[in-house]
């Protein structure tokens, strides 16, 4: 029997019982939708965490210096919080010390951020904005592009010209349909000029990247992040992986000596790169995968039990068709062969239902979660293939005892 | 005397008597089925059944032959070993000139596939298939392709004269139409013996007349027929009646002294 002829046989037996391939299947579904789902959770996040959120928050090839770290792996002991809480501050005469240290080629900011609600002439209240007191190379390094005027120039910011580069929604918000170039915009009272607006980014994890008030670091801008009281960190980048290894390591010696640690004592500050910010995400996504493994995984063997159930049911239903089968010519192999394919097509039409409802599952979680999804193209000819694959290992069992019945015997039966 | 001997003896024709070959040699090729001593046990929880007890039965092409016996005599087990169901448990059992008493399953499936065409009392079709689907079945475990399939299953249709009925399913055909549609799938693959196995056995009288009709017809158009039956007027269509009787031939004769003798008795 040919494979058509055998795939044929198969979809009539599964369009005679419906609704009992139906329940058969929905082992099979519930495991390939949990795998699809789980999977374009696990893509669609990564792709974001890694590519969106790391690039936009981070930059590329950069470190930031920071006494402890923004982003956290899981809990903080308390005894480490304290650690933290008695480490010096870092101070904008750190950040010049590791400015002369660094290797040619190296870029480097200062960065201070401190919330802020903006006021305007025409609006004095409304969302807070992140202020920024920043070196001019803080936009190079962050690949912050205006989309209206200009960012600052290296002197204006050495000067300490009081002017702002406000982020497209802070913009809006603050100069409703008016162009504020040109215009002036109060930070804790003090007067800006504002000289550009950045380009849309959108946000990531519900923070508005379109928010932001940035400022030369030796204007005012200082005074309204509170500078005098340490700065957030110091912003590296480094033209490649090598120069940013040995940007770290001056920096580093830099940090030791103006903390006058010992060589036994441990770091006193920290690198955050992109890599150890996403460590977090790193323990998010393991979990996932394990999740994505194990659900599906549990639909799959379930799926599998119940298909060979089905499959013996059928055997021992259809007895008398498999002698007449048998009688007329067909081989053990015919047979074998027979349900096989009727037990493959049975879990794979099971897979091809999980993969539309993973579709659906992941639309919907799209759809009322912030969390993004996209379907992995390979997990859907993966779902394929385990869905044959249990189908023809579920199937093997029935399929051997039908093929060894006795044509005489089975005859009889009614 | 041996076995042959006695068969030959029990033989009333003279075209009958003529020897069929010494064991383990093929017969001639005008002998389509040729049984040298078959015999088939069955262990039955530890006790041996002697269902057959070394039958000797050899049958020409275009023969149209009725095995008859009461139950229990092994008519039904010389069926399934002529029809390649079964294998016996000593004995050669020759068919269209192929040893099949020693082949192993697949051969036996290639063999039914080919050279035999099964009729049985209770019509084994495929209740979800149509007639047409019915008829291909052999056909498909033969390798052939979808259309020629399709034609010759057509055409084995036509000659039971159920050409219109080719898209109907079992539970919309009468019996006698089913048992047709039956008649028809056994041909399809043009075996060399056509073996009913009381074909009139679940029909009213006048519908069992017209299937002994079409194999009446059948037999005329040169195809061998062999068919099981305990009924005596049924076998009677036949133009050879062998009897089994305690798993041997009590007697093997044509329809004409076998009528006779069943006249006498009566």
């Amino acid at each position: 029997m040919s494979l058509i002829d055998a795939i044929r046989l198969a979809l009539t037996q599964i369009r005679v019982q419906k609704l009992k391939s139906f329940f058969t299947l929905l082992g099979v579904t519930i495991g390939v939708m949990f795998l699809i789902a789980v999977v374009s959770i696990v893509n669609g996040m990564s792709k974001y965490v890694e590519e969106d959120f790391a690039a936009k928050f981070l930059g590329v090839n950069t470190f930031t210096l920071r006494r402890f770290p923004n982003f956290q792996n899981g809990n903080v002991t308390e005894a480490t919080w304290r650690e933290w809480q008695r480490r010096p501050v870092i101070t904008s005469e750190d950040a010049d010390a590791i400015r002369e240290a660094l290797p040619t080629g190296a870029h480097w900011a200062m960065q201070d951020m401190r919330y802020a609600t903006p006021a305007s002439q025409y609006r004095n209240s409304g969302p807070q904005a992140m202020v920024a007191a920043v070196s001019a190379e803080y936009f190079l390094i962050k690949n912050l592009e205006v989309e209206r005027g200009r960012v600052f120039t290296e002197q204006e910011e050495q000067i300490g010209q009081p002017v702002v580069v406000l982020g497209s929604e802070t913009a809006e918000t603050y100069f409703p349909n008016i162009d504020p170039l040109g215009k002036e915009i109060r930070l804790e009272g003090l007067p800006f000029r504002v000289i550009g607006v950045l380009k849309k980014q959108g946000s990531t994890f519900g923070i508005s990247l379109d928010r932001q008030a940035i400022g030369p670091f030796h204007s005012d801008m200082r005074r309204v992040t509170h500078a005098r009281m340490g700065i957030d960190g110091v912003l590296v980048q480094g033209s490649d992986v090598g120069n940013l290894q040995d940007s770290e390591e001056a920096a580093r010696e830099v940090m030791r000596r103006r903390h006058h640690l010992r060589p036994a004592d441990p770091d006193n500050f920290m690198f955050e790169t992109s890599e150890s910010a996403l460590g977090f995400w790193q323990g998010i996504k393991q979990v996932l995968v394990i999740g994505g493994i194990v659900l599906p995984a549990i639909g799959l063997v379930v799926g599998a039990i119940v298909i060979m159930n089905i499959m013996l049911v059928a055997v021992a239903d259809r007895t008398r068709e498999i002698g007449i089968r048998k009688a007329l010519g067909a081989r053990r192999r015919d047979i074998m062969w027979q349900f096989l394919v009727e037990s493959a097509t049975l879990s794979i039409f099971g897979a091809i239902l999980g993969i539309a409802l993973g579709f659906g599952l992941s639309a919907l979680i799209k759809s009322v979660t912030p969390l993004p999804s996209s379907v992995a193209l390979w997990s859907i000819v993966v779902s394929v293939f385990l869905g044959a694959g249990v189908g023809i290992i579920a199937g093997i069992y029935p399929a051997s005892r039908a093929s060894r019945l006795d044509p005489i015997l089975a005859l009889r039966s009614d | 005397m041996s076995l042959i001997e006695q068969q030959i003896a029990m033989s009333t024709t003279a075209e009958r008597q003529v020897v069929t070959g010494a064991p383990g040699a093929a017969p001639s090729a005008d002998w389509v089925i040729v049984t040298r001593g078959i015999t088939r046990d069955y262990d039955m929880g530890g006790e041996v059944v002697h269902a057959l007890r070394g039958v000797e039965i050899a049958v020409r092409r275009n023969e149209y032959v009725a095995i008859m016996g009461p139950s229990g005599s092994g008519k039904s087990t010389l069926m399934n070993l002529i029809g390649c169901l079964d294998t016996p448990s000593a004995g050669e059992y020759w068919l269209n000139g192929e040893l099949v008493s020693r082949m192993a399953d697949d051969e036996l499936a290639r063999v039914r596939n080919r050279e035999i065409g099964f009729v049985f009392q209770t019509f084994n079709l495929l209740p979800r298939a149509t007639a047409q689907q019915n008829v291909e079945l052999p056909l498909v475990y033969a390798g052939v392709s979808a259309a020629e399939r399709k034609a010759r299953a057509k055409e084995a249709l036509e000659r039971v004269q159920l050409g219109d009925r080719r898209d109907h399913r079992p539970n919309e055909l009468s019996g006698g139409q089913r048992q047709r549609v039956a008649i028809a799938r056994a041909l399809v693959n043009r075996p060399a013996i056509l073996l009913a196995d009381e074909p009139t056995g679940n029909l009213d009288s006048t519908t069992s007349e017209e299937i002994m009709r079409v194999f009446e017809g059948l037999a005329s158009s040169g195809q061998t027929v062999i068919m099981v039956t305990h009924e005596p007027d049924i076998a009677a269509h036949a133009r050879r009646v062998v009897v089994l009787r305690d798993g041997r031939i009590s007697s093997d004769e044509t329809r004409e002294t076998f009528l006779a003798t069943l006249n006498a008795r009566v």
